[in-house]
């Protein structure tokens, strides 16, 4: 049994426009000490989705449906009590903007004390011994005097390590990331992937790592989502994804990147804009955008199946297997046809 | 896709573009105060500490460095938006440090900025049409019907529908309103546009497309662009030549090809070996050379070479005694650095181990790139 097996997930916000269907029909699972990526455009619905696993959204207007099992018990429907025992300490949680999510008015020191007495039966000099043990896991220099510090006083990259911290804790089994690198520089970012990474082997925790990079993704991650407008529209282990990607929008988005091992002149571009989440396209959300759109795809939304000869690689798109791969056989040599 | 390649080739460092503008050891320094009443300066913030480079018409330089690096504030100094500290910016021969607003004004209408957030940098209260006319009421060029004629014409310049005229910047997406304020940059046909990391508040897919719109306008427009932004990834894509900038100082300028291939300073090694590739087996291979600690604060700077407490082939007793000029590593390539990179892709251990010899002097004669 996977740690958590995610099915069909919905989250959907009333407001005053409409209801906003943010996640729409979501299902993955997690394995234990594995790392799953989500990737996907502002918008599409990857935060919102680990939200709602960790019962963060507001209750009010919200409306959420489906499972979210965790170590077979499902997390959407348990009582509050138990979801806080868990939160924090079986599940945790590192958000993308370290500057905010830190309280600026107490010590780095007393907010890692609260986070453990919280879960633990331990003394405060436990607490505060168990805290600067972690600070030097993930590499505070001077951890002694710097528990006594404000956020303030650390940089952007160092309060990453210090939420870092927060979150392993009580040795988590799942560590959800949303974007944790995306507010630091390329030279700090390597610094915290390869912390994260460090951590990953000797804690043995598994990782939802969500991001927009697919740089991130494919050097961190074992198994990759791809969404777009509030679903799935292709998961696969992360070498078929970025070898055979089986979808017009992981193409676009492959091809959209500048990248530093491939030549390109000019970039392949995803014409217009994502959808309005109050009122999606029929059929394939991507349609509108899609360079390869076919009448069956303005009617009938796809499923999202496995392609024929790989039963892990899940798409959503209603193109031949032919044409997808000869389309993703031109992506990789760098020349697909530019979306019209 | 040959006329580009073409066009890219005519442009490379020996090329023959006229200099348009030139910045000779620019600094600003940042005063910091103390005292309510008597206010006196205690220190000084150098973000820009002596900066020299030429662009010449039609190319693109690229500008990258970490945050805190003086990229925005040479940008503002070189547009006259702060007033230089010390050094020189000639722009088309024409020394505009010290320039009046008024004689400041006509040189306005020939460099634009374009800027990183495309939510805070329009007025909310205004029409686009006004947004992308006002520069050109400022400087008189018009009639009120020819300015609304050029203004839907640069609405469609850019990709924009020309009827959204009359719109609200909140009526649009973030890569639409990028489009307003490259439409609003383009308006007085200046020569130099200065884009201040205009796709990083951008999703991928949007960001090629203003990529690409950047592209075209050069192209069409025959626009000079000094290109600022942290992503490796996107000022290759754009750039002509790439100077890389640390704590206010250049450590490496060169064309962009050389720069990606042969780094000679050992902090831009230390950037591209950290950019992640979008390529599992490639990525996973990558031995990023993970930098030590934090930028130093430019309040109070390492002394000599400033990226010397963080470099792993610091030498004690020159490297923080003795400040690397930018040595010479062939033509239009200059990197500050006594112990630069012998070779590119370098291991840790390589890259901790620096060939004995320290660089020699500079000399008239470019160093040999052995």
């Amino acid at each position: 049994m996977a740690l958590l097996e995610v099915t069909d997930l919905r989250t959907h916000f009333r407001t005053d426009d409409g209801i906003v269907r943010a996640v729409d029909g979501v299902s993955f699972e997690v394995e234990k000490g594995k790392t799953l990526g989500i990737v996907g455009e502002s918008g599409s619905g990857k935060s919102v989705t680990c939200l709602t696993i960790m019962g963060l959204n507001a209750k009010r207007n919200t409306i959420s449906s489906g499972q979210a099992l965790f170590k077979g018990e499902d997390l959407l429907s348990m009582p509050p009590k138990r979801l806080r025992d868990i939160r924090g300490n079986d599940i945790a949680m590192i958000f993308q903007d370290p500057m905010t999510s830190l309280n600026p008015v107490h010590t780095i020191g007393r907010q890692l004390v609260e986070a453990i007495k919280l879960h633990r039966d331990t003394t405060s000099r436990q607490a505060r011994a168990r805290a600067l043990e972690l600070l030097k896991a993930v590499g505070i220099p001077r951890a002694e005097r710097r528990m006594d510090d404000y956020p303030h006083q650390f940089s952007g990259g160092m309060r990453q390590r210090v939420m870092i911290a927060m979150a392993l804790l009580n040795d988590p089994d799942l560590l959800i990331a949303d974007e944790p690198t995306t507010a630091l520089d390329v030279t700090t970012q390597a610094q915290i992937l390869e912390l994260m990474n460090r951590l990953q082997r000797e804690f043995g925790s598994a990782i939802i790592i969500i991001t927009h990079d697919l740089g991130v993704v494919a050097e961190t991650a074992d198994d990759v989502v791809v969404m777009y407008a509030a679903r799935i529209v292709e998961r696969a282990p992360v070498n078929n994804l970025f070898n055979r990607p089986h979808m017009p929008y992981t193409w676009g988005l492959l091809g959209s990147l500048p990248r530093l091992d491939v030549e390109t002149e000019r970039l392949t571009q995803i014409p217009g804009q994502p959808p309005s989440l109050l009122n999606p396209p029929r059929g394939c959300r991507f349609h509108p955008r899609c360079p390869y759109v076919m009448n069956i795809c303005k009617e009938q939304e796809p499923e999202l199946r496995p392609i024929s000869d790989d039963p892990g690689h899940l798409q959503a798109c209603h193109l031949d297997e032919q044409t997808k791969d000869r389309e993703a056989a031109k992506l990789a040599a760098g020349s697909l046809a530019e979306a019209s | 896709m040959s006329t580009n390649a073409s066009t890219n080739a005519d442009r490379s460092y020996a090329g023959t573009g006229s200099e348009l503008l030139a910045v000779e050891d620019l600094k600003k320094h940042f005063p910091v105060t103390r005292g309510i009443l008597f206010q006196k300066q205690v220190a000084s913030v150098k973000a820009v500490d002596g900066v020299s480079f030429t662009v010449r018409s039609g190319e693109t330089l690229g500008v990258v460095g970490e945050s805190g690096c003086g990229k925005s504030t040479m940008a503002r100094c070189i547009m006259r938006l702060l007033d230089p500290t010390g050094g020189k910016v000639v722009f088309e021969g024409r020394d505009i440090t010290r320039l009046s607003r008024a004689d400041m004004r006509p040189i306005r209408r020939e460099m634009m900025m374009i800027f990183q957030d495309p939510y805070a940098s329009l007025n909310a209260r205004k029409r686009v049409g006004f947004i992308v006319a006002e520069a050109l009421e400022v400087h008189k060029m018009g009639t009120e019907a020819e300015i609304k004629r050029r203004v839907q014409e640069l609405l469609d310049v850019v990709g924009l529908n020309p009827e959204h005229y009359n719109r609200f910047p909140h009526e649009f997406s973030g890569g639409q309103r990028q489009r307003i304020g490259v439409a609003r940059a383009l308006a007085v046909n200046p020569k130099l546009i200065v884009c201040d990391e205009p796709v990083s508040a951008l999703d991928v897919s949007v960001q090629a497309q203003i990529l690409n719109l950047l592209k075209d306008l050069q192209r069409d427009f025959g626009l000079t662009y000094i290109f600022i932004a942290h992503d490796l990834n996107v000022v290759r894509h754009i750039s002509d030549r790439v100077m890389v900038m640390y704590l206010g100082k250049i450590a490496e300028l060169a064309p962009r090809d050389e720069l990606y291939r042969e780094p000679r300073h050992p902090y831009t090694g230390a950037l591209l070996s950290a950019v992640p590739i979008p390529n599992p087996e490639l990525g996973r291979q990558r031995k990023p050379i993970v930098l030590q600690g934090d930028v130093p604060s430019p309040l109070n700077p390492p002394a000599a070479c400033n990226f010397h407490p963080r470099c792993p082939r610091f030498q004690e007793g020159h490297c923080d005694v003795d400040p690397p000029p930018l040595y010479s590593f062939g033509t239009g390539h200059t990197a500050a650095c006594h112990y630069p990179l012998e070779s590119w892709p370098l291991t840790e251990e390589e890259m901790r181990r620096p060939s004995s010899r320290p660089q020699s002097r500079p000399s008239e004669e470019p160093a040999p790139t052995t």
